[in-house]
């Protein structure tokens, strides 16, 4: 584990700068957009699966109720400032009520998975029958199949009709993405996040140390919750429309995979596999030749067989292999001497 | 008085139908501790293997008993041949390469079929309890999955087949030091599985409308049913079955048919997270 | 390597700037038509032939030397029945494609997702498909059947047959939910009583409890608002329980899709409805308009209601087009506000200046033999259930979906 220092946050932060300003040369912004809100969506996955071990068949549930969260907060209070807060609280109390249960449960892997993906199921199926004018929240009503639309989309704080739209939406959401990955990793580097990984590779010692096991995948689990709403909320403004389509295994079943192809137990991973697969899928999208879920299944299929540890980590074993040998062994070891210094 | 024996029927039916959809899986993921989460696709191919047939003039029982389950059973011999012998005791990834598939065959049937609705009509004419009438197919299904379920018992507890495939399952290093070989077991068991998915699909073809994506329907059921079973493969199917079955109908027939799935899928979280090893993991334990 | 990249980098950006080029250039000399309909999914029996339609009727003009001398070139989008792909490709052809007006939209779910939009960028929209009335926005333009038009007419014709109790069955969405309350509106008018309705999502594909709890309330008539392939099922399971000889059925979207052409003739025989079209009718203009399409794809069986409505949407805004001589949306929904009318292949179709609806003929007809046959014709209805709150000449910036009040 790399720990957090200036320096580095300092390149990371001209890296990002420059990629933020040379993407939109290639693609257009409001594709970019959703690229970015994936990103985000992989990364919630990829922290609590990749350094927790917990593998959550519906992480799309967060997102959806982070989206839902959104627009009706947003309907309700007429401005976005403290909907985007709420699209965070709620999701994230969710996933805290249903993470406690099933580890206090002690729930195996398989149940877990499971039970992620009821839930995901039962949002579904109740959003889907909200149709009614009896489903109504305050001012907005849940519109079943139909959904959701038209409601106030992001807009400077303080200032309802100064609308983020477009281009700027992108750069708002690129810097939301970089806010939450350095955050990500704060805790990553922090003492819970090193326990967190202890319990991935060893449950049971990490117990016979004292640490509270359920207390602390329950917390890891409700930040994973958190970051999927707030995607949802990004979500929500890019598409100004929510529908229990969002609630699909479909969604779910695509978050893993991006993490899976992205490589897992990695930062940077899951959110180049998401923003890579969701890129890939919009261009055989224009194309009638072959059927899009094919592609994306062979894909799956061949990374477990043969890449199951994802592309990022090959690559970064290529580069080691590759460049590494002329001029990386040396600050590669002092790296090590230094993160054992800190452990 | 009618209307009771009518929800009985419409229960013991939607008992069956659980039983029908899951026995796949079932047989799988009890014997060789696999989920193919590709079952529901599984199925839906099977719908249609039975559509083309008829469409050519095949007779629709034998479209339905034999020629589904011949063709899913080879594609199942396929994939386990390529993708799933390679992932044995690696529970997490055999699930993540099946949803893999699980796409794949979704795509393709919808390259070759089109992303259109397509049905048969039911072979069995209604039939009145009382003043009710109900769909004569339903006791068609009943009896098949009765069968279904007698058949495995059989075949599990009665044949030397079935003993050494339950002995491969249990220690299968035993079972090779005996001169059995782990490999082929595991690949027949596969194919029978798949061939059952097959048939299920099959079965319930003249009921819905089949889409390609039909199989997204299956899955989930499926699996919540075949996961709260435990590990028991007919006691576990018959126990979970039976009870999401009535949870299912009472919710549907006092309230509605969005009702009675919620209430499914709710009692499945509360199921579960009471015992965790599944029903047969508390109770019925040992038994087949 | 520099250099390499610094190369990559401007061809791309020189190429995409090249493929947005011929668009903006062509953009002068014709006019753009925007479609976005399901045309893939489980809404396809709809989508496929309103595109067909659609093509048709853009084909036909342009032989004819188009628009003011322009030809129409089309832009059509699959939004593969998924309602979330609707605002994404309103949005492409409103602020990327930049089209002159866009037809299109089936459910009714589809146009509360657009419409917004089409509103946001001042692009005159067409929708073009039966629905469940009360739409008031003056940039909307809507020729489908409304319940005052189908419903009032259908109800006391099917209580007539049947009798007073009634059972309605629904989509579970904004459509089958405002339908039901003007059936439930209806039946109470006539004298009836609904005895339940049930409402289901668009996947539910069971039916086996419905059709058992129908039979324990006992009426003496079913009216299903059901909608897309799933609920196809239904109709299948109500045949195979035989229920179909004993009670009779209504409905106001069995059809549409040209579902009786699914449904074997034992399955549909004797269901009522009440259309704009069918292909049954037996006028010149209906026979032209079926040699026309059987012209240009072999046959016309796939013809049915919305189809129709959206070849005469096309025409009807294709007149004002010519009325206007521009494409201008201002001068456009002026000319269309002048009380327009086409001669289409379901008759007249004229708009109704007070609330962008259609006054046309509506047929009241039954089911035989895989045919809609037609019983009674009644001539010009007009739209009054959206008439009663609706007058865009009074408000032109009303912009909201009344709901009836029940």
């Amino acid at each position: 584990m790399r720990e957090i220092t200036l320096q580095r946050f300092a390149i990371a932060l001209v890296i990002a700068g420059i990629v933020m300003t040379l993407l939109p040369l290639m693609v257009g912004t409001y594709t970019l957009t959703l690229l970015l809100v994936y990103g985000m969506l992989a990364m919630s996955l990829g922290l609590i699966w990749g350094f927790g071990g917990i593998l959550c068949f519906g992480q799309a549930a967060f997102f959806g109720l982070g989206a839902y969260a959104y627009a009706i907060a947003a309907i309700n209070f007429g401005e976005s400032t403290v909907p985007m807060i709420i699209a965070v609280l709620v999701p994230a109390a969710f996933a805290a009520v249903l993470g406690g249960m099933m580890f206090y449960g002690r729930l195996g892997d398989v149940y877990l998975g499971v039970i992620t993906l009821v839930v995901t199921l039962i949002f579904f199926k109740f959003m889907n029958s909200t149709a009614g004018p009896e489903y109504v929240i305050g001012t907005a009503r849940l519109g079943g199949f139909n959904g959701i639309p038209g409601y106030q989309t992001l807009n400077v704080p303080g200032l309802p009709e100064q609308y983020i739209y477009g281009d700027s939406l992108y750069y708002v959401t690129f810097i939301a993405l970089f806010v939450v990955y350095w955050l990500v990793n704060w805790v990553l580097q922090s003492p819970f996040g090193r326990v967190a990984v202890a319990i991935r590779e060893n449950e049971q010692r990490a117990s016979l140390m004292g640490y509270d096991i359920r207390a602390r995948k329950t917390v890891l689990f409700a930040v994973g919750g958190a970051i999927a709403g707030l995607a949802g909320a990004f979500y929500a403004n890019w598409a100004e429309i929510v529908t229990p389509g969002l609630f699909s295994l479909g969604q779910s079943a695509e978050i893993i995979i991006w993490c899976i192809v992205g490589g897992l137990g990695t930062r940077l991973g899951p959110i180049l596999g998401a923003a890579g697969l969701a890129y890939l899928k919009f261009k055989l999208g224009q194309q009638m030749l072959i059927d899009n879920a094919v592609i994306t299944g062979i894909i799956l299929v061949l990374f477990v067989l043969f890449l199951p540890k994802g592309l990022v980590p090959a690559i970064e074993k290529i580069w080691r292999l590759s460049v590494g040998r002329k001029r990386g062994r040396r600050p590669a070891r002092s790296r090590r001497g230094r993160a054992a210094s800190h452990g | 008085m009618d209307l009771a024996a009518v929800i009985v029927v419409e229960t013991v039916y939607a008992v069956a139908s659980l039983i029908l959809i899951s026995a796949g899986l079932a047989i799988v993921f009890g014997m060789m501790k696999v989920i193919n989460l590709a079952h529901g696709e599984f199925m839906m191919m099977g719908g249609y293997a039975t559509i083309t047939a008829v469409n050519l003039g095949i007779n629709i029982y034998i479209a339905m008993l034999v020629i589904a389950p011949i063709v899913v059973g080879l594609i199942g011999l396929l994939v386990e041949r390529l993708v799933i012998r390679h992932l044995y005791g690696r529970l997490v990834d055999t699930m993540l390469a099946t949803w893999g598939l699980s796409l794949f065959f979704v795509g393709i049937v919808t390259m070759i079929f089109g992303n259109t609705t397509t049905g048969i009509s039911t072979p069995i004419p209604g039939i009145s309890i009382g003043d009710y009438q109900i769909n004569g197919y339903n006791f068609f299904i009943v009896i098949i999955s009765i069968l279904l379920v007698l058949l495995i018992y059989f075949v599990l507890k009665g044949t030397r087949l079935g003993l050494i495939a339950r002995g491969t399952m249990q220690r299968s290093d035993m079972a090779a030091a005996l001169g059995y070989s782990p490999d082929r077991i595991y690949m027949a068991t596969f194919f029978v599985g798949s061939a059952l998915s097959g048939l299920a699909g099959a079965v319930l073809a003249p009921l819905v409308g089949l889409v390609p994506s039909s199989g997204g329907a299956y899955i989930a059921k499926a699996f919540i049913t075949v996961i709260s079973g435990g590990p028991s493969v007919i006691a576990g199917l018959i126990s979970s079955g039976g009870f999401f079955g009535v949870v299912n109908q009472f919710f549907t027939f006092a309230i509605s048919p969005v009702v009675g799935e919620v209430a499914l899928l709710v009692s499945a979280v509360i199921l579960l997270r009471l015992l965790p090893q599944g029903v047969t993991g508390r109770f019925l334990k040992g038994k087949l | 390597m520099t250099m390499n990249r610094r190369h990559f980098l401007t061809a791309t950006a020189a190429l995409a700037g090249a493929s947005l080029l011929p668009l903006s250039a062509s953009a002068a000399d014709t006019v753009k038509l925007g479609s976005v309909l399901d045309t893939s999914g489980i809404f396809d029996a709809y989508g496929k032939p309103m595109d067909m339609a659609m093509r048709l009727a853009v084909e036909e003009i342009n032989a004819a030397g188009g628009l003011n001398g322009k030809m129409i070139d089309v832009t059509a989008y699959d939004t593969q029945s998924d309602m979330a792909l609707y605002t994404q490709y309103g949005r492409q052809l409103t602020q990327q494609d930049e089209v002159d007006v866009v037809h299109g939209g089936i459910l009714s779910a589809s146009r509360e997702a657009i419409r917004p939009t089409m509103r946001k960028t001042n692009t005159l929209y067409f929708y073009n498909v039966l629905y469940e009335g009360g739409v008031c926005d003056r940039n909307i333009f809507i020729n489908g059947v409304t319940p005052a038009q189908q419903v009032e007419a259908l109800i006391p014709f099917a209580m007539n047959k049947a009798g007073k109790k009634v059972y309605v069955l629904a989509a579970d969405y904004n459509y089958g939910q405002i339908t039901a309350k003007w059936i439930q509106k209806y039946v109470a008018e006539n004298g009836g009583e609904t005895v339940a309705v049930d409402f289901f999502p668009l996947d539910v594909s069971d039916f086996g409890s419905t059709i058992a709890k129908i039979q324990a309330a006992d009426p003496d008539l079913i009216v299903a608002s059901l909608v897309g392939g799933a609920h196809l099922s239904f109709f299948r399971q109500w045949a195979a329980a035989g229920m179909n000889k004993k009670i009779p059925m209504a409905s106001t979207t069995l059809g549409v899709g040209n579902e009786h052409k699914v449904l074997t003739a034992e399955e549909g025989d004797g269901i009522m409805v009440a259309y704009n079209y069918s292909q049954e009718l037996d006028t010149p203009a209906n026979n032209a308009f079926k040699k026309k399409w059987a012209e240009a794809y072999g046959d016309a069986n796939g013809v049915h209601e919305i189809a129709v409505s959206n070849y005469q949407g096309v025409l009807t805004w294709a007149e004002a087009v010519k009325k206007a001589g521009s494409t201008d949306r201002d001068m456009v929904i002026e000319a269309l506000e002048s009380g327009l009318s086409i001669e289409g292949p379901a008759g007249t179709v004229t708009v109704d200046p007070k609330t962008h609806h259609a006054v046309l003929d509506v047929h009241i007809m039954e089911f035989d033999g895989q045919k809609m046959k037609v019983l009674e014709t009644l001539k010009q209805r007009q739209p009054i259930d959206t008439q009663a709150v609706c007058d865009l000449e009074a408000n032109p910036n009303d912009n909201q979906q009344y709901e009836i009040k029940f």
